[in-house]
């Protein structure tokens, strides 16, 4: 017999691992970090919970009733809701059909590679992939390129976006109405400002005096903003302005359109002898299309959810798959012969079986939503955290950020206990269960 | 699909074996094709964003802000290693990058010793309470690290562990252990009894059993565990957060004061975090299959 390394068993008769005592050296360290550094944090959390924030004075259940007062907090538990609703049913459902989808392919094994690396790196580094993903700017963010791209190709912007009359034209929402009538043969000077000079098209062209008469109605729209130039005046370096659209009303109704030339002289053909008002349009002035602004208050939650689905799709389709194979071929060939569709067999055959595998990853991916910190922390720009805000991070900001109240932090952390606390009895019935 | 359709087909005498339908085969073909085009379309997005981050870290300061990643195809020329080389030569950076090695490190090598340990004697030595000990441990999987951030940095504070390596490395050492018993116990159990008994027969103590006999054969489920866990600290934030001080950040904590200012130094912020990716891209590439088990197997963390 070979000497025993840890001699606890002074009981001769008892058969080797039979022996309590010989457990002890096995367990301790686990024990002993597990007791110090998470049960005795519970317990003392959840004391802590009834004090002040200088932890002196017993204050009860104020710090919960804070807590469901506190605006910032509700807005947390109002996102909360938003993701246990949205973001684990739509992962499941997406992972569902793309682990089904990828029984069809033969790369399968490729592709789920690619759709659970995510899942490999951390949350903070998928954070500034998404926060560079959706960048407001058009030069940065992937999104609004896009968008603008598509936008772009179906309606073009404007040309001269923010420019403007000097005077003697009213803004309307149609566009700039001159406040002056004028009629066939007279000649109008359309100044603008407001519009960078190297900016303006590269085809344009002096601007010049537009000669009057033939009983049209003529004039010069053009660029007045020439340095040490006379307002009004067209002063020698400047430039016509091509490609301005204009409108001439009368009796609220346009007769005439006319676009102006590369030296930005325009003419009205064929008006009749009655007053009319000339218009520039709105659609010469609109600022360009400069995409969404995704990470601001009203689209960060779902911006968020998106880089999290992201994230949990790749789990999602393998536990899913793993489900898919253990489902027995008999029973979807003899729905098959039966006459079934691949549909019906998807929905009655396939989803029972698998409802057990998912109600395991939606209830695994509702614990996730639940403690989501870091990818708010980093997707939403500090204005606009408190709209993104969610439990976890209002547990860190109410005790470490600005607020350094560990009373009203203990409450947040005992309601965030509470909220997995479902998923804690579910997961020891499943454990009991698997074992009996 | 046509499966009606193939069975009618069959009746009609055909010669030869039975064919399926040209209609059924091309609808097949297809509705194939769709599916392989739709997921590549997928595969494609997943990677877009990964892509993206990867040539922002690769243009520097002015090119990033004058112009999306996307123009790289048409100019190549900017793609460039400075961004890496002044990152590295930073010193908080590339400090906080080795101080990442030195949390994760330590903290897996503990959780896998002594979760085995602890495995070991919930598998296989039998003690009262045995029962009860594991079914907390099972409820421990979905513990919220919240509830234990106040009272340990109270406690580690006393101890003078606050703002040390040592005192993020015991913290996900106690959080990392139910999901590594859990793991281990489950991988134990399934180790045939016969094998243990023999073992105990021939005299042999429960070090020995437990060294020479569970071991090597959990190599698999421990090698799970050890990348799992190891990704698991080495991704972290939170914990390094409230834990560490500016000399022990790992590197997300110490690229989180860049996020102020996103717009202007994307350079330095996608080649900080690409520079975070690249350990866990390699163990996943590498080790994918033990990966995936390990996730799968600890998604309820």
């Amino acid at each position: 017999m070979k000497p025993r390394k840890f001699g606890l068993s002074s009981s001769v008769d008892a058969a080797p691992g039979r022996s309590p005592r010989q457990a002890i050296p096995f367990l301790l360290p686990a024990l002993v970090v597990l007791a110090a550094l998470v049960l005795y944090p519970l317990v003392f959390s959840l004391i802590r919970s009834f004090f002040d924030a200088s932890g002196d004075e017993f204050v009860g259940l104020r710090n919960y009733v804070d807590t469901f007062t506190d605006q910032r907090t509700l807005t947390a538990f109002r996102n909360n809701v938003i993701w246990v609703v949205v973001a684990p049913a739509a992962v499941t459902g997406i992972g569902l059909v793309l682990a089904v989808l990828t029984e069809r392919i033969k790369w399968a094994t490729a592709f789920r590679l690619v759709l659970f690396m995510p899942m490999a790196i951390s949350l903070f580094a998928s954070g500034i992939i998404f926060r560079l993903v959706y960048e407001e700017e058009p030069d940065q963010g992937v999104v609004n390129a896009a968008l603008v791209g598509v936008h772009d190709l179906f309606s073009p912007s404007s040309a001269y976006p923010k420019a403007r009359p000097r005077d003697g034209y009213t803004p309307t929402d149609a566009g700039y109405v001159a406040t002056a009538p004028s009629r066939a043969g007279d000649t109008i000077m359309v100044p603008l400002v407001g519009f960078p000079p190297q900016d303006v098209p590269a085809q344009a062209l002096p601007a010049s005096q537009p000669t009057s008469g033939n009983g049209e109605l003529r004039g010069l729209v053009w660029l007045d903003v020439s340095v040490g130039g006379k307002a009004g005046k067209v002063d020698p370096i400047e430039r016509g302005l091509p490609g301005i659209q204009l409108e001439a009303v009368r009796d609220g109704k346009v007769v005439a359109r006319t676009t102006t030339g590369d030296d930005g002289r325009f003419t009205f053909p064929d008006l009749a002898s009655d007053e009319v008002v000339v218009r520039l349009p709105e659609s010469n002035f609109a600022l360009p299309f400069r995409g969404l602004t995704w990470l601001g208050p009203s689209l960060i939650t779902p911006v968020i959810i998106s880089s999290w689905i992201w994230i949990m799709t790749g789990f999602a389709i393998t536990f899913i798959a793993a489900g898919l194979s253990a489902i027995p071929r008999d029973a979807l060939e003899a729905a098959r012969v039966d006459g079934a569709t691949e549909w019906q067999v998807f929905r009655r055959v396939t989803i029972p079986l698998l409802s057990p595998v998912l109600l395991v990853v939606f209830v695994t991916l509702v614990i996730n939503v639940l403690k989501i910190f870091e990818l708010v922390f980093v997707i939403a720009p500090g204005s606009v955290q408190s709209e993104a805000n969610v439990l976890a991070l209002q547990m860190w900001q109410v005790s470490f950020g600005t607020g350094g109240d560990q009373g009203a932090g203990s409450a947040l952390a005992v309601i965030l206990f509470l909220l997995v606390a479902p998923a804690m009895l579910f997961n020891i019935r499943r454990f009991r269960r698997e074992r009996s | 699909m046509t499966l009606v359709a193939e069975e009618v087909r069959i009746e009609v005498p055909v010669s030869g074996a039975p064919k399926r339908g040209v209609v059924s085969r091309l609808v097949s073909r297809l509705g194939n094709g769709f599916v392989q085009l739709l997921l590549a379309l997928v595969a494609l997005f997943w990677l877009v964003p990964v892509f993206g981050l990867l040539i922002a870290s690769l243009r520097d300061e002015s090119a990033n802000t004058a112009s999306g990643w996307w123009t790289v195809f048409t100019k190549p020329s900017e793609l460039t290693l400075d961004n890496y080389a002044d990152l590295v030569a930073n010193q908080a950076v590339w400090q906080s990058f080795l101080n990442t090695f030195y949390i994760a490190v330590p903290a897996t090598v503990l959780v896998v010793v002594m979760a085995s340990l602890a495995s070991y004697a919930l598998s296989w030595i039998e003690f009262p309470g045995r029962e009860t000990l594991t079914v907390v441990v099972v409820g421990l999987l979905v513990m919220p690290i919240q509830v234990a951030l106040i009272p340990v940095a109270k406690l580690f504070g006393t101890f003078g562990l606050f703002g040390t390596i040592t005192g993020v490395v015991l913290f996900h050492v106690a959080f990392g252990l139910p999901f590594a018993i859990f793991l281990l116990r489950n991988f134990f159990t399934g180790i045939p009894r016969d094998l243990i008994e023999a073992a105990r027969m021939d005299g042999a103590t429960e070090w020995v059993i437990f060294k020479r006999v569970v071991l090597p054969v959990a190599k698999p489920a421990i090698a799970s565990l050890t990348i799992f866990q190891f990704l698991w600290v080495w991704n972290d934030m939170l914990v390094a957060l409230v834990f560490a001080d500016q000399d022990s950040a790992p590197i997300t904590v110490a690229l989180r004061a860049q996020l102020r200012q996103f717009g202007t130094n994307i350079d330095l912020l996608a080649t900080g975090a690409f520079l975070s990716m690249i350990v866990p891209l390699a163990v996943f590439l590498v080790f994918q299959k033990y990966f995936v088990q390990g996730v799968l197997a600890g998604s309820t963390k």
